[in-house]
């Protein structure tokens, strides 16, 4: 667990988001919040905790709850801990129609673990998600920032084996 | 009919990359038109194009320009839409990703034309991997002198950047997508004002989609009157179209608008007919929140036209027998496909999507998914279609936004057409048993 006193990004972090908070006109740096959380998720263990959240007020220089009410309308920020493999699986229309329960029946299986939960070893978080965006190549995962796509059995069964020793928690790296 | 404007070298090997671009005319029109022509005239020939907005609602992109304020001394944003989020769409996706600066181009040609010195592309953060290549294409284009300061020596200055979400829907919907880029919740404004007066940071603005900014590269390149002939009466030039679901062919095709819709289902050139070789029994044709229709009225009008790929055609009849093009995301249902369980998942996306801001749509679209799962899981009864009708025609028009209409127009579409299947699960569940609810994988 991270206590308030280590959150703080590198001095290479520092910079990026300093350039980043360039792209805006002056004053309108608030507009850099979304990537900001982005990079900050990636670095602080794959969730947002209060004090990290903070933490990106103070460097934004806004306040703390400018940041709690946007973390907690996008879904790809994560309010809780997940496991170091974030397995999201698209379920709407399209993926539906070309086997998306199946696949997240069969992971569910494979992890005994349900929709929504983690791991007990913490390695793996499974979720159900709305369209990615990836309808003529369903049915479809995520899992970090990586699309798979035409899923078989087959080839879940691989990735899970890989997942096992390769970290994805953020979708952000 | 199968002109290629868009796509034209999507197969070339690293496309992608600004020298291979350049090498098949990449930054030729930029060129000239930086050169030779003035922003009004380009403006001209967006407006003679008859362009209408790719992102699902086809407003003529020529007027939505005309309509920019342009007090002195403030500056203008142009802001591209590529938080493609409507279920059924992956056009814009396969675009960034295998032509990434034909977008960039059309960014600064638009800009130009528009007098914007800065602009941001907003990608959902799901697409991260093709934000990099973005950024990438962005990069290269800088180093080229084709972003930056005084662009080729015209004295045109332009910033483009790229913008991260981080995933929700309602950010398509172009006041949320603004908010949103200002570092706030997606929740859409209250319009008018409209962006084209006070849009991003309360500058006049311009929200365009990724495909109708990159439309704007081959316009300028033919002339508008030229790029006009394309297509069929005011559904003018090429269209991307995401086929997905049961086909042969999923995929992204770019079309003539004007194709028969039989013709983009069954012709190997398209989607290749029905897997399996299955009967067709329904298709939502321009993504998740327009009109579903059963296949007597998607291959023909309710006066036995042939349905054509328009956006005349397909809006034939109105909703009582027509849908909409809106963003092209065509998904096609076989003969054996459970249309309420379809339903359910489009029902489960809107509640998860609505931002909450207006009554009607955070309540409405919960019930209606809750509705339709007793529905499911056979506890329904038959008024329980009637309150999901009655729900839905009290969420339509009463919304900020029109993630209203999107939530309500699958719903209403489904009863319309297939009353008899929701009356049969509640009624007559044996006679449904064939119904599928659960695809397997092939393995």
């Amino acid at each position: 667990m991270i206590t308030s006193e280590q959150i703080a990004f590198s001095k290479e972090t520092l910079e990026l988001v300093q350039k980043m908070m360039l792209r805006y006109p002056e004053g309108k740096h608030k507009s850099a919040l979304i990537p900001v959380l982005h990079i900050a998720q990636a670095e602080f263990g794959g969730w947002l905790s209060a004090p990290v959240m903070d933490y990106v007020a103070s460097i934004l220089k806004i306040q703390p709850i400018e940041v709690y009410e946007v973390a907690s309308f996008y879904s790809m920020f994560n309010l809780q801990p997940v496991g170091k493999c974030l397995i999201e699986v698209c379920r709407t229309s399209s993926c539906w129609l070309c086997g998306a329960e199946d696949i997240i029946d069969h992971i569910e299986k494979k992890l005994d673990i349900k929709v929504g939960e983690t791991s007990k070893d913490g390695r793996f978080s499974l979720k159900a998600v709305e369209c990615l965006g990836s309808c003529g190549t369903a049915p479809m995962m995520q899992v970090g920032a990586d699309y798979h796509e035409n899923l078989t059995i087959d080839k879940v069964d691989e990735l899970l084996e890989k997942f096992k020793t390769e970290d994805k928690q953020s979708r952000y790296c | 009919m199968s002109k290629k404007l868009l796509l034209k070298n999507d197969h070339v090997p690293y496309i992608n990359k600004l020298s291979v671009y350049r090498e098949h005319g990449g930054y030729s029109v930029l060129e000239k038109t930086l050169k030779n022509t003035s922003p009004e005239n380009v403006l001209e020939e967006v407006k003679k194009s008859g362009l209408r907005g790719r992102g699902g609602a086809g407003f003529p992109t020529g007027l939505k320009w005309s309509f920019l304020a342009r007090p002195e001394g403030v500056p203008r944003y142009l802001v591209c839409n590529a938080d493609e989020s409507e279920p059924g769409t992956f056009k814009d996706r396969y675009l960034m990703e295998r032509i990434p600066h034909l977008l960039v181009e059309g960014m600064i040609l638009s800009s130009f034309a528009l007098g914007a010195n800065t602009s941001y592309i907003y990608i959902r953060g799901e697409y991260f991997y093709v934000a990099r290549i973005l950024e990438q294409a962005i990069e290269e284009a800088y180093a080229a002198g084709l972003l930056g300061k005084n662009i080729l020596g015209s004295g045109f200055n332009h910033d483009c950047y790229v913008q991260v979400g981080a995933g929700a829907y309602i950010c398509g919907e172009e006041t949320a997508l603004l908010e949103s880029l200002e570092g706030k919740r997606g929740n859409p404004r209250i319009k008018p004002p409209f962006p084209a007066v006070a849009g991003l940071y309360g500058c006049p603005t311009v929200v365009n989609n990724v495909e109708t900014i990159a439309a704007i590269v081959p316009i300028i390149e033919m002339g508008g009157e030229e790029y006009a002939k394309i297509g069929v009466g005011k559904s003018t030039g090429t269209k991307l179209i995401s086929a997905s679901g049961h086909i042969n062919n999923p995929g992204v095709y770019e079309i003539e608008l004007g194709v028969p819709v039989e013709e983009f289902i069954y012709s190997a050139q398209y989607c290749g007919g029905i897997r399996g070789g299955r009967k067709l029994k329904a298709v939502v044709a321009g993504g998740s929140s327009v009109p579903i229709l059963p296949t007597e009225l998607i291959l023909k009008t309710a006066n036995g036209e042939p349905r054509l790929m328009s956006y005349e055609s397909l809006g034939d009849g109105g909703f009582a027998t027509g849908t909409m093009l809106g963003s092209g995301g065509f998904i096609v249902m076989d003969e054996d496909t459970s249309i309420v369980k379809n339903l359910y998942t489009f029902a489960r996306f809107y509640h998860h999507e609505s931002c909450g801001q207006c009554s009607p749509c955070r309540e409405g679209t919960g019930w209606m998914e809750k509705i339709l799962h007793k529905i499911l899981e056979g506890h329904g009864t038959l008024k329980d279609i009637d309150l999901l009708w009655d729900i839905q025609s009290k969420i339509e028009g009463k919304t900020i936004c029109p993630l209203g209409e999107a939530a309500a127009w699958p719903v209403a579409a489904a009863i319309r057409h297939f009353r008899s299947e929701f009356e049969d699960y509640v009624t007559n569940p044996e006679s449904i048993k064939d119904i599928k609810h659960y695809y397997r994988l092939q393995n």
